[in-house]
């Protein structure tokens, strides 16, 4: 056993994190939509690093294929990592519920769907890193994205829950919470330097910190302690600020 | 986000337009006025500075190595770092290297680098295969040396001034460790400096650490540092985990006496007069690396490096004469290298010739330039010229004299239409 499967491929904390982990020796399975696209990617980390990549087509979003995708995988995974998600417009999805509803598939209801198989297979063998990217935005309901914030909260819940279930059958969860990443996903906002992590960090942090079968990972570490400041403030007071 | 140059001086406000695809390019070259290509900041000054520029660090991939000729293809915002990576533990090093791996294959290209073998091997153009390129009309060519030699001659060392470099096929050099046995030889004055340097010629490495602020008769004195890859079969390559300077040092930390303090250190640590060491790629290579964002140290006001090269037969004298300049100035340089350096190519621009270069680091304070003036009319006086990557203000008139092969570039430029889409903040000031 020698892949790991990452989800979400095309990400760019997904492509860190699979440089990352192809840099230490493993192979990749990587899934996204549009897996083609991901060719040339796939190429770079095998020049790099001589390790064996896959691409293999996944929508998170189409529940019913799931079991099909996770079946097909010849040789199955040491380990996954999660990397799907989506912002939205929060505006949007406060009066177009299809918006709403496409926020928390993609975050939420089309990770269960697909951790739900896994999990199962790896509770099976007793075996196994579960490791999917929650948000620090899941930590307390902001107005500017709550709908993103409550669907990666339920993410959250979902992972402590599921990581409680499989300690016995010696399969490790993580949660990952980054705070800003300069990605795709944030390139038009504009995010404080100091507080911004680059992709290339994230993973990093990710690789060790699985390595290390840390439970929830904080990235930059600097913002477990803004969380916790910021889960602290009493919600009279919360409720009537700007952040 | 503004993007700056590694002096972190001049700061400029500037539209950022990431590298996202080729196709993506095209509008973003023709919807600009005028445009340069970034690779990873590390030039000190304003060669990649303007109001709009590619970012070119995103498009990293590798595409393809031929191990039996050894040529390894990838695009231009790859990092040399992340090449010495993966294939250093394969047994390939490259062929050319300056003193800092944080840099990108297109920025090498751009400033057709060189480092501590150029009286071997030459400047990075040397191990460029071929590379593609994207013109003002966003048309994409593919160039070398034989293929279309003006366009070559021009990119390398041509500043980000001829086009975007999209990617390129490196020679890369087979090497047998990752160790190299280095001899350092304390000299005492610059009569023994030269000396040495003539004495190593026949070491592959080579360059001196020289101490600035001595006077009188140590003027010149140096630590010259040579060497050659061990030959031992021990490539277990893990670059090492770096410290960062967290923030902007105050201004005053880095005073003529600090730097007077860390010149003895460093000079007076080294007791014989030859010793010799095992030393590890990246100590050998990239010692400043080994400190994230050095450049803080230098405070909030930012700084320059000041790197010029005078023909071999006028460097002595050249050489003394600047350095004395700079004693009596009593401006602190932590840094200054100096090397004697290979014939010069054929490229337009490209900076090295056969003869001394000295490059030393002056934080951004009142009364810089005008010494720098004065070293101007010192290293123009020997027959010298200056270093564009390094450089933030020389003026049109010292530059040119230094570059006999300036008119061809101008021209060159003019007739592909070159000049009116890319210009830096420094071609603009050089008028190249
Ligand atoms: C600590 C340190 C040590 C150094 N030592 C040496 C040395 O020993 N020898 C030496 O020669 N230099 C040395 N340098 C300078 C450095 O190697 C050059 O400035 C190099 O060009 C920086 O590359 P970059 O990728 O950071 O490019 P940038 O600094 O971002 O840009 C440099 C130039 O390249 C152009 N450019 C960048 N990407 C492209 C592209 N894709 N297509 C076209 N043009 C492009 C830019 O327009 C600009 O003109 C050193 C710098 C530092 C900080
Ligand atoms: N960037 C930040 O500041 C930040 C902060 C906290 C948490 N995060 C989280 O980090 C993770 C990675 O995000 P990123 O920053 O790297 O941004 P990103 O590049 O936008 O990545 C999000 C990825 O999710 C994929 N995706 C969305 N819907 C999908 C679907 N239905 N099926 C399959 N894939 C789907 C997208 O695929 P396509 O490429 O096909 O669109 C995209 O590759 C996300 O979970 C995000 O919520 C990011």
């Amino acid at each position: 056993m020698s892949y790991v499967l990452i989800i979400g491929a095309r990400s760019d904390i997904a492509k860190a994190t699979a440089r990352e982990y192809a840099k230490h020796g493993y192979d990749l399975y990587l899934a996204a939509r549009n897996a083609d696209e991901l060719k040339e990617f796939a190429n770079d980390i095998i020049v790099r690093s001589q390790r064996k990549v896959k691409t293999v087509e996944l929508d998170i979003l189409n529940y019913k294929s799931h079991s099909l995708f996770y079946e097909q995988l010849e040789e199955k995974p040491l380990g996954v990592i999660c990397a799907v998600g989506y912002l939205g417009d929060q505006e949007k999805s406060q009066t177009d519920f299809n918006e709403a509803q496409l926020i928390i598939n993609s975050n939420y209801t089309g990770v269960v769907s697909l951790f739900n198989i896994i999990a199962d297979d790896f509770e099976k063998r007793k075996s196994g890193f579960m490791v999917a990217i929650s948000s620090v935005a899941g930590d307390r309901g902001r107005k500017s994205n709550y709908t993103y914030g409550s669907a990666k909260a339920a993410l959250t819940a979902y992972l402590s829950g599921l990581r409680n279930r499989l300690y016995s059958s010696q399969v490790h969860v993580m949660t990952v919470n980054p705070g800003f990443v300069a990605t795709s996903m944030t390139k038009d906002m504009e995010l404080p330097e100091k507080l911004t992590a680059q992709p290339e960090e994230v993973a990093i942090d990710i690789y060790r910190a699985q390595q290390k079968n840390k439970n929830i990972l904080y990235t930059k570490w600097i913002w477990y302690w803004i969380m916790l400041i910021i889960r602290n403030i009493p919600e009279w007071k919360f409720k009537g600020m700007s952040i | 986000m503004s993007l700056k140059s590694w002096g972190r001086y001049p700061i400029v406000n500037n539209i950022v337009y990431p590298f996202e695809s080729e196709e993506q390019l095209v509008p973003v070259i023709d919807s600009q006025g005028e445009i340069i290509p970034y690779g990873n900041g590390r030039s000190y000054g304003d060669s990649a500075l303007s109001e709009s520029i590619i970012h070119m660090k995103m498009h990293d991939y590798f595409i393809n190595f031929d191990e039996k000729k050894g040529i390894l293809h990838v695009q231009s915002g790859v990092l040399l770092a992340e090449i010495l990576n993966s294939f250093v533990p394969r047994g390939w090093f490259l062929k050319v290297t300056p003193g800092t791996k944080l840099i990108t294959v297109g920025g090498a290209i751009a400033s057709d680098v060189h480092g501590k073998n150029h009286h071997i091997e030459g400047c990075f153009s040397e191990c460029v295969e071929e590379f593609e390129i994207m013109l003002t009309d966003g048309q994409i060519v593919t160039c070398s040396k034989k293929l279309i030699p003006e366009l070559f001659k021009a990119t390398c060392g041509g500043m980000g001034l001829t086009g975007i470099i999209l990617n390129a096929k490196l020679i890369l050099k087979k090497i047998n460790s990752q160790y190299i046995n280095q001899t350092t030889i304390k000299t005492q004055n610059l009569k023994e400096t030269f000396a040495a340097f003539e004495e190593y010629r026949g070491s592959p490495y080579s360059v001196a650490w020289i101490d600035c602020l001595a006077k009188g008769d140590s003027l010149g004195r140096c630590l010259l540092m040579t060497g050659d890859f061990r030959d031992d079969g021990q490539l277990d390559y893990t670059p090492a985990e770096k410290f960062s300077i967290p923030f902007d040092f105050p201004g005053f930390a880095l005073n003529n006496w600090s730097v007077r303090a860390f010149n003895r250190l460093y000079y007076g640590k080294v007791k014989q007069r030859i010793s010799r060491q095992k030393v590890d790629i990246d100590t050998f290579f990239y010692p400043l690396d080994a400190i994230g964002h050095w450049n803080r140290i230098y405070g909030r006001k930012g700084f320059t490096q000041y790197q010029f090269i005078i023909p071999k037969e006028m460097s002595y004298e050249g050489l003394q004469a600047v350095l004395k300049t700079i004693a009596a100035s009593g401006k602190g340089s932590f840094l200054a290298i100096l090397k004697l350096y290979g014939p010069a190519n054929e490229n337009y621009l490209s900076f090295p010739m056969e003869g001394y270069s000295l490059a030393l680091d002056f934080k951004i304070e009142s009364g810089l330039f005008e010494l720098l003036d004065k070293l101007d009319e010192i290293v123009l006086q020997y027959k010298g010229r200056i270093y564009l990557s390094k450089d933030v203000r020389v003026s049109k008139a010292v530059f040119e004299q230094g570059y006999p092969q300036i008119e061809t570039f101008r021209k060159f430029r003019k007739e592909h239409k070159m000049d009116i889409k890319f210009q830096s903040l420094q071609s603009k000031r050089v008028e190249i």
